[in-house]
């Protein structure tokens, strides 16, 4: 006979173990907040994902560019207000009269985390190397202002040496522009316009391939204020102050740990166990606890974006303003924030959010008599004879909640029977962009505080134009925008084409979005940014940990 | 018994063909690509994109390419976990041990699916198998227990407590014991995969899902087992017992577990999504469910091939054990 399985034996010495770590639970409470000397400022962020690279000239998102802004700087950077600009690589720079070229002095003592100091040369061989076709960087296109960038992206010109950019020495560095473009400054804050350090890069492969590994711990050589010191994929990404940064002695964080959580109840236990000083946003379902019982933890700050419903100029009905205006007309906006997102958020009548100096022309108004009269004049009174609409909408909870509300409005409201249709993300993105939808949820995040870019959606035939809305008008007058050399004269045509998007309704707006974040008290200088851009510089943390603080919320 | 492993082994060739070949035909079938994004890119950078991602070819070309990519082209095991000296994690050289080569990740440009794999997979394992420590330990004592004490309290308890554990999703047990030792009590921290302290929550509740499984597939095997006339007999001649449970019945009472086994440690070993995400752990899990999110169609075809192979192997080294443990069966 073969030898008896010895089976209990063994699972009673796991369980031993079992119970062995259950009673001893002495290590590490508090995770990596407390793994070094308390006189050392580590900052712990949740970061929502893992980002995909941190090359900036690679990267998309917004948690790429969080993450970017402590290791590289631009020409201009944050201002510690969370406003306006403030001198980055370059200290000072002049516009010509006719506002097409700009000169950008760098300071000398810029330098990369490796000691070389940061040259005009190296912002030349960067925006090269981002519009180099074969690079294929998604986000070239936001270089297409300077002459002949978007030839050489395309391929049309090879000599890079035609294009606007230009070095006339080690510290100057000057940009031809095709057009005026009175918020460049902002637009310089975006990641696709810092510099890359090519030596570095050259060691791991040719510049022109992506993915190689010198974004890696170790590698990476940045110019920012913070420095990669390592980077554990789906756990953390662990910045430390960089002694080369020219700025250095301003800044006040040692450590900034980076955590990737894309689970925000995750994160809101984490932030509730002392894990995380900041958390990345916050459940729905939590805000009215902490307003109630933990108002000074919950920070709700406007964010530049606007949530809205693009409608289908191409398909009966709504190829009627008529009836466009009545469904718009229709919505209970107040409603949807208040029971729905519960952060405060701004019901929108208009398109275009009204920050960054921009006032709002026309709105909606009329409210449901209004709305009702519109769709009778169209040939559907109390919805009489319309066919049922569809709201396509990318699926998660907070839209379907949303799609419902407005389902019930239009139903209720004006006898418009609505179905629901959720698709996965990029499935959503494929319906949304072939106009296989009647009424279909989307959202713009502006990249810089600008009103240009929200307008310059609803361009003829423009990429994130997902309507069918095609209005010459509406594109002659934004072209003429960017010219005007007068900065009200230039708000006021962006009012007018607000004011067209209101009337002509080829999309309905709901609401202006918050950015809602949980804030341990300890954090300072944490200042409101509506495209929310971290100065991480200046953010500082009070080294007491007030005990039993964030605890005790079970 | 050679010839049996070797037979099953070339049976599985074709399966992963087939799987290989679904994955890839019904990923570039979906709507939607890995380029697909909300603001929209223009066609001449879209067309550099697929370019630079040999995208651009006829997919017949891309097929063949990537069949080639993945087939075996040495077998060198020993080379497996032989690159040591990148500090951040255990590796685990798909390519240095037999030419398999995943591509590179669409999503995460930086690395290839083969360095993912390695990074992730060990976590999900040394997950699993602390789950299925804490499986065993509790399934199979609990089961024993129920089948001995056949509709006394105590079978009743059991049972109860293992259908709670089947019922309970992983997704309310998780929250719930971090609510409890971790924010409550503040024995563990909440998520984070550091400390040897922070294996004990994701193990337990992943573990206790399974301990369930376990402890009522024991109890009926047992309960099977327990009626037999051998186990009359040893109980005829005098054993005890304990002597009789441990010695003869559990052999037979535990087939049932060991066929459950099989697919239950390649599924828990590949990683779960939800214990993932809940306790922030950096397994395979995550990937596998989000790579498919982001049509980052190598890192989707690499992962499902993973967890083909793993499938494959251990319904292999079931059925060995099965054998080995069942007298009634040969190796045909």
């Amino acid at each position: 006979m073969r030898a008896p399985i010895q089976s209990s034996p063994v699972p009673f010495s796991y369980l031993a173990l079992a119970l062995a770590i259950l009673l001893f639970p002495g290590c590490g409470k508090t995770g990596q907040a407390t793994a070094s000397s308390p006189a050392k400022k580590i900052l712990n962020v949740g970061n929502g994902a893992e980002p995909q690279d941190l090359d900036p000239q690679v990267t998309t998102g917004v948690t790429e560019h969080h993450l970017l802004m402590a290791l590289f700087e631009g020409l201009v950077a944050e201002h510690p207000s969370g406003e306006g600009i403030a001198p980055g690589v370059a200290e000072s720079w002049e516009t010509s009269a006719d506002q097409l070229t700009w000169t950008f002095h760098l300071r000398a003592k810029a330098r990369w985390s490796n000691g070389d100091p940061v040259t005009a040369h190296d912002f030349i061989r960067s925006y090269q190397r981002i519009l180099t076709p074969v690079f294929a960087a998604e986000y070239s296109y936001q270089l297409y202002v300077v002459e002949g960038a978007e030839a050489f992206n395309k391929g049309t010109l090879t000599d890079f040496a035609k294009t606007g950019f230009s070095a006339l020495d080690d510290h100057t560095l000057v940009l031809h522009l095709v057009q005026p473009v009175p918020y460049l400054l902002y637009a310089l804050r975006h990641t696709s316009w810092f510099p890359v350090h090519l030596p570095t890069i050259e060691k791991f492969g040719p510049p022109d391939r992506k993915g190689s590994a010198w974004t890696r711990a170790g590698n990476l050589v940045g110019n920012g204020p913070f420095i990669l010191t390592k980077w554990l994929p789906n756990q953390a990404i662990t910045v430390e102050r960089s002694p080369t940064y020219w700025n250095a002695a301003e800044v006040k964080l040692d450590t900034i740990i980076f955590h990737p959580v894309e689970d925000n109840n995750t994160e809101e236990r984490m932030f509730r166990s002392g894990q995380l000083d900041v958390t990345e946003t916050i459940p729905t379902d939590k805000i009215d606890a902490y307003r109630r019982e933990r108002p000074e933890l919950l920070r709700l700050d406007p964010f530049y974006g606007t949530y809205y419903y693009n409608l289908n100029l191409t398909r009966p009905p709504l190829d009627d303003v008529r009836v466009r205006r009545a469904l718009a007309l229709a919505l209970d906006r107040e409603a949807i924030v208040k029971t729905i997102l519960r952060a405060g958020q701004e019901p929108a009548y208009h398109f275009t959010p009204p920050y960054a100096g921009y006032t709002p022309g026309e709105k909606l108004t009329g409210g449901l008599a209004e709305a009702r009269r519109l769709l009778a004049e169209a040939g559907y009174p109390e919805g009489k004879g319309m066919r049922r609409l569809e709201i396509l909408y990318n699926t998660s909870e907070a839209h379907k909640a949303v799609a419902e509300a407005v389902q019930q409005m239009w139903r209720t409201g004006l006898g418009v029977e609505v179905a629901l249709r959720n698709e996965e993300w990029k499935v959503y993105l494929d319906s949304k962009d072939n106009l296989a939808y009647d009424v279909c949820r989307a959202g713009w995040i502006g990249d810089f505080p600008d009103p240009h870019g929200f307008l310059e959606v609803f361009m003829t035939g423009g990429g994130n134009n997902d309507t069918g809305y095609a209005n010459p008008g509406y594109d002659r007058l934004l072209k003429s925008a960017l010219g005007l050399p007068d900065q009200s004269a230039r708000m006021d045509i962006y009012r007018q084409l607000d004011t067209m998007l209101t009337r002509d309704v080829p999309e309905i707006p709901l609401y202006f979005y918050k950015r809602v974040h949980l804030i341990s008290p300890r954090v300072k200088n944490w200042v409101p940014n509506i495209i929310d851009n971290r100065g991480w510089q200046y953010i500082d943390l009070d080294p007491v940990i007030a005990s039993g603080d964030l605890k005790g919320k079970d | 018994m050679l010839r049996f492993i070797l037979r099953r082994l070339l049976e599985t060739i074709p399966v992963l063909l087939i799987i290989a070949s679904a994955t890839f035909f019904m990923l570039r079938l979906v709507p939607g690509g890995p380029f697909t994004a909300e603001k929209a890119v223009s066609k001449e950078i879209l067309r550099n994109l697929q370019a630079h991602y040999g995208l651009d070819k006829p997919l017949p070309a891309q097929y063949a390419a990537y069949l080639w990519d993945i087939t075996p082209k040495r077998f060198a095991p020993w080379r497996l976990f032989a690159d040591t000296d990148r500090n951040e994690s255990p590796d685990f050289d798909l390519k240095a041990a037999f030419g398999i080569n995943l591509g590179p990740s669409f999503k995460y440009p930086n690395r290839t699916v083969n360095e993912i794999i390695a990074d992730k997979l060990p976590h999900s394992l040394e997950l699993g198998l602390w789950a299925l420590a804490v499986a065993l330990a509790l399934g199979m004592p609990l089961g024993v227990l129920a089948a001995m004490r056949k509709n006394t309290a105590a079978d009743y308890t059991a049972s109860t407590l293992a259908m709670v554990g089947i019922c309970v999703p992983t997704f309310v047990m998780g929250p719930l014991l971090v609510l409890f030792f971790a924010l409550h009590l503040h024995w563990f921290n909440a998520s984070g995969w550091y400390f040897a302290s922070d294996r004990v929550l994701p193990a337990a509740t992943l573990g206790l899902v399974y301990a369930a499984y376990v402890a009522r597939l024991t109890r009926g095997g047992m309960l099977e087992v327990l009626n037999q006339d051998y186990i009359r007999t040893a109980r005829a001649k005098g054993a005890s017992e304990t002597r009789i449970v441990l010695r003869h019945a559990l052999r037979g009472g535990l087939l049932p577990v060991i066929t459950f086994l099989g697919p239950a440690i390649a599924g828990i070993i590949s990683g779960s999504f939800v214990i993932e995400t809940i306790f922030q752990i950096p397994g395979l899990g995550r990937e596998f469910v989000t790579s498919a999110f982001n049509r980052d169609y190598t890192l989707v075809s690499g992962t499902v091939l993973l967890y083909a192979g793993l499938i494959v192997a251990l319904n292999l080294a079931v059925d060995v054990v099965q054998v080995w443990l069942n007298p009634r069966l040969k190796f045909e």
